[in-house]
């Protein structure tokens, strides 16, 4: 089996009184991809923000790879291997799509604000490597044909793939993928669902997903958890999880009989 | 992108990265320039003047489109760096004795610090805290131009020479207007390169969507600090240039109403468009000779003896330039940069537009 690429121990989030997360346990292995499920203000968001950075957790310890990362800021990440998307489209909606891409790439170029004046110095020869990376991922999402386009003009679905190209383009080792299907029809669903197996299988990347879409987790995830009110409620395969009472009632509207289910 | 004639495909990355998109749009520039380098040929000195005002204007409003346009911060202490720059190359000039030449890039350089103090505040204030914060750099900087004798010789003022190079001396429009040429087209080169590479790409993420920048692996106090920087470098090389035309710095004109006066041309120009800031440079140096030349043709005539206006002149500037600025912010808030693009895609696809 594989290690452990990403370990939450105990995190717990409050704001002020409210919990969002409480006690959560859970690791992610490398090469997996790895959902976590729960209705609405289950606090999926606010697990993957604390480890993205976004959120720093009141307690407990986020380790990236080994080491501690509870405490790092959100911009050191995407070095230290990490990428995501956002469930809310976050793009710089007036850059090209190959703008929004090529900021991906921001952690791995060197040239600084003087070399980038003078387009000397390397910075026009670093511009164009990172360029060849960028389209690499642009054929892979299929979206040459948007390449120019400022981003806020796009489609919802297409938004949303230049979205993941963007993050893939940090080179991560472990993707976030917030919502990556919400809003979209069913053939939308249907590529992004290979894109994410395209990424886990060919591109090596760790996937951790958050998504409602059951039909998609069960089928696409190789481990799945799921959260109810800031806490654990399982976490295994897809079958495991599906075979337990809490969740077959939430969401496939089982009725479990009569007897409240010990929470 | 900008529409491409059919045929005009790029087969290099290198050829898609050019600031210049087409092979024709860099003929124009190149023939725009040579036409004004015979400007002085044609021109009197007056009109001269005009056209190193649009390119000393053109470049601070550059320096704060970066600012404002780009990185979505804002400042409205603008034309205190401004002054700053022209102090601080006079002082460099008198005391050190570094050619004016080499003191006009020296002054952005020492004004960029000052900007990056100034701009420490920056990494944590957005919006209209930001704005407060700047005002105070603004009077903060106004306060120290008067009290500090040394540097810039309190109210009284501080004299400048003119730059001097291989014997000559550019002290005439005609000839100092090919010195503002020169920077003009260096600094704007320089921003418009800045823009297409990662720093630049960066401050326009900050910009759209700030967390999802962080994410990207930007931090956001050094960009947000950084842009301060860039802004004041500009704001310093053009108040130089200002300071070595007019031959003389005086306290008072670096006031809040020219670091609005900047703002303005930033709006007019085009936010987060470097040709915009010297299109809205030149609008700006423009229309009071419009107004005033209006203001000549009506005086006498029956408005001018029912209104009254003939000898508030300046009273009727400010009120052009407030109108256009919401004239502009109604009817084109992209600016006249946007404007010229569809000017041109009009007539790229004349007559069949849609």
């Amino acid at each position: 089996m594989e290690p452990a690429i990403l370990e939450a121990d105990n995190v717990s989030l409050r704001f002020g009184g409210v919990k969002a997360l409480t006690e959560v346990s859970f690791h992610v292995r490398r090469a997996e991809i790895f959902s976590i499920i729960g209705p609405n203000g289950a606090g999926k968001t606010s697990m993957v923000n604390c480890v993205s950075g976004r959120y720093r957790p009141t307690e407990g310890r986020v380790s990236f790879e080994g080491r501690d990362i509870t405490r790092m800021g959100a911009n050191r990440r995407a070095a230290v291997g990490i990428g995501r998307t956002f469930q809310n489209l976050a793009l710089f909606g007036h850059m090209s799509v190959l703008q929004n891409i090529m900021v991906g790439r921001h952690h791995l170029m060197r040239a600084g604000f003087l070399r980038g004046m003078l387009h000397w110095g390397g910075a026009r020869k670093e511009e164009i490597e990172h360029r060849r990376a960028v389209e690499e991922i642009i054929d892979f999402l299929e979206i040459q044909h948007v390449r120019h386009a400022p981003a806020g003009t796009l489609s919802y679905g297409l938004r949303k793939r230049v979205e993941l190209a963007r993050a893939v383009a940090v080179s991560p080792r472990l993707i976030l993928l917030d919502e990556p299907m919400a809003g979209m029809n069913l053939e939308e669903k249907e590529d992004m669902a290979r894109f994410i197996i395209d990424l886990n299988q060919e591109w090596g990347m760790t996937v951790l997903m958050i998504e409602h879409d059951m039909g998609v987790v069960m089928d696409i995830s190789h481990r799945v958890m799921v959260l109810d009110f800031g806490r654990k409620l399982v976490e295994g395969t897809p079958a495991e999880v599906l075979a337990h009472p809490q969740v077959r009632r939430a969401y496939l509207g089982e009725d479990v009989g009569a007897e409240p289910v010990p929470a | 992108m900008a529409l491409a004639p059919a045929g005009d495909f790029r087969t290099s990355y290198r050829a898609d990265m050019t600031i210049f998109p087409t092979r024709n749009s860099l003929i124009a520039v190149l023939l725009g320039i040579a036409i004004l380098c015979a400007a002085p040929l044609v021109l009197g000195r007056y009109e001269m003047g005009l056209l190193i005002n649009i390119g000393f204007m053109g470049i601070a409003a550059l320096g704060l489109n970066i600012l404002v346009g780009f990185t979505g911060q804002i400042s409205i202490g603008h034309a205190a760096f401004f002054g700053f720059g022209a102090f601080l190359s006079a002082y460099l000039h008198e005391k050190f004795h570094i050619p004016v030449i080499l003191c006009i890039p020296l002054a952005g350089i020492g004004t960029a610090f000052v900007g990056l103090i100034f701009g420490l505040p920056a990494a944590r204030l957005k919006g209209l805290y930001l704005a407060i914060a700047t005002l105070a750099a603004q009077f903060i900087l106004e306060d120290f131009f008067a009290r500090a004798r040394w540097f810039t010789g309190g109210v009284a003022g501080r004299m400048t020479e003119s730059v001097e190079l291989f014997g000559i001396r550019f002290d005439r429009e005609e000839s100092y207007f090919y010195i503002v040429l020169f920077f003009t087209i260096v600094m704007f080169v320089m921003a418009a390169n800045l823009m297409r590479s990662r720093d630049g790409r960066a401050l326009i993420a900050v910009r759209d969507h700030y967390l999802s920048a962080e994410v990207m692996g930007i931090n956001l106090a050094y960009y947000r600090t950084l842009s301060f920087a860039i802004s004041s470098l500009y704001a310093g090389v053009a108040g130089a240039l200002y300071g070595h035309y007019l031959l003389f710095v005086s306290v008072e004109a670096f006031n809040i109403l020219f670091s609005i006066q900047f703002l303005a041309m930033v709006i007019i120009g085009g936010l987060g468009s470097v040709m915009g800031s010297l299109m809205g440079a030149a609008f700006m140096v423009l229309m009071p000779e419009g107004v005033q030349w209006v203001a000549d043709l009506l005086a006498g005539g029956w408005i001018d003896r029912t209104l009254k206006i003939g000898g508030s002149i300046s009273f009727l500037r400010e009120m052009a330039i407030g109108a256009a600025i919401i004239l502009f912010l109604v009817f084109e808030p992209d600016g006249l940069a946007h404007r010229w693009k569809q000017i041109k895609a009009y007539w790229k696809l004349y007559p069949f537009s849609h």
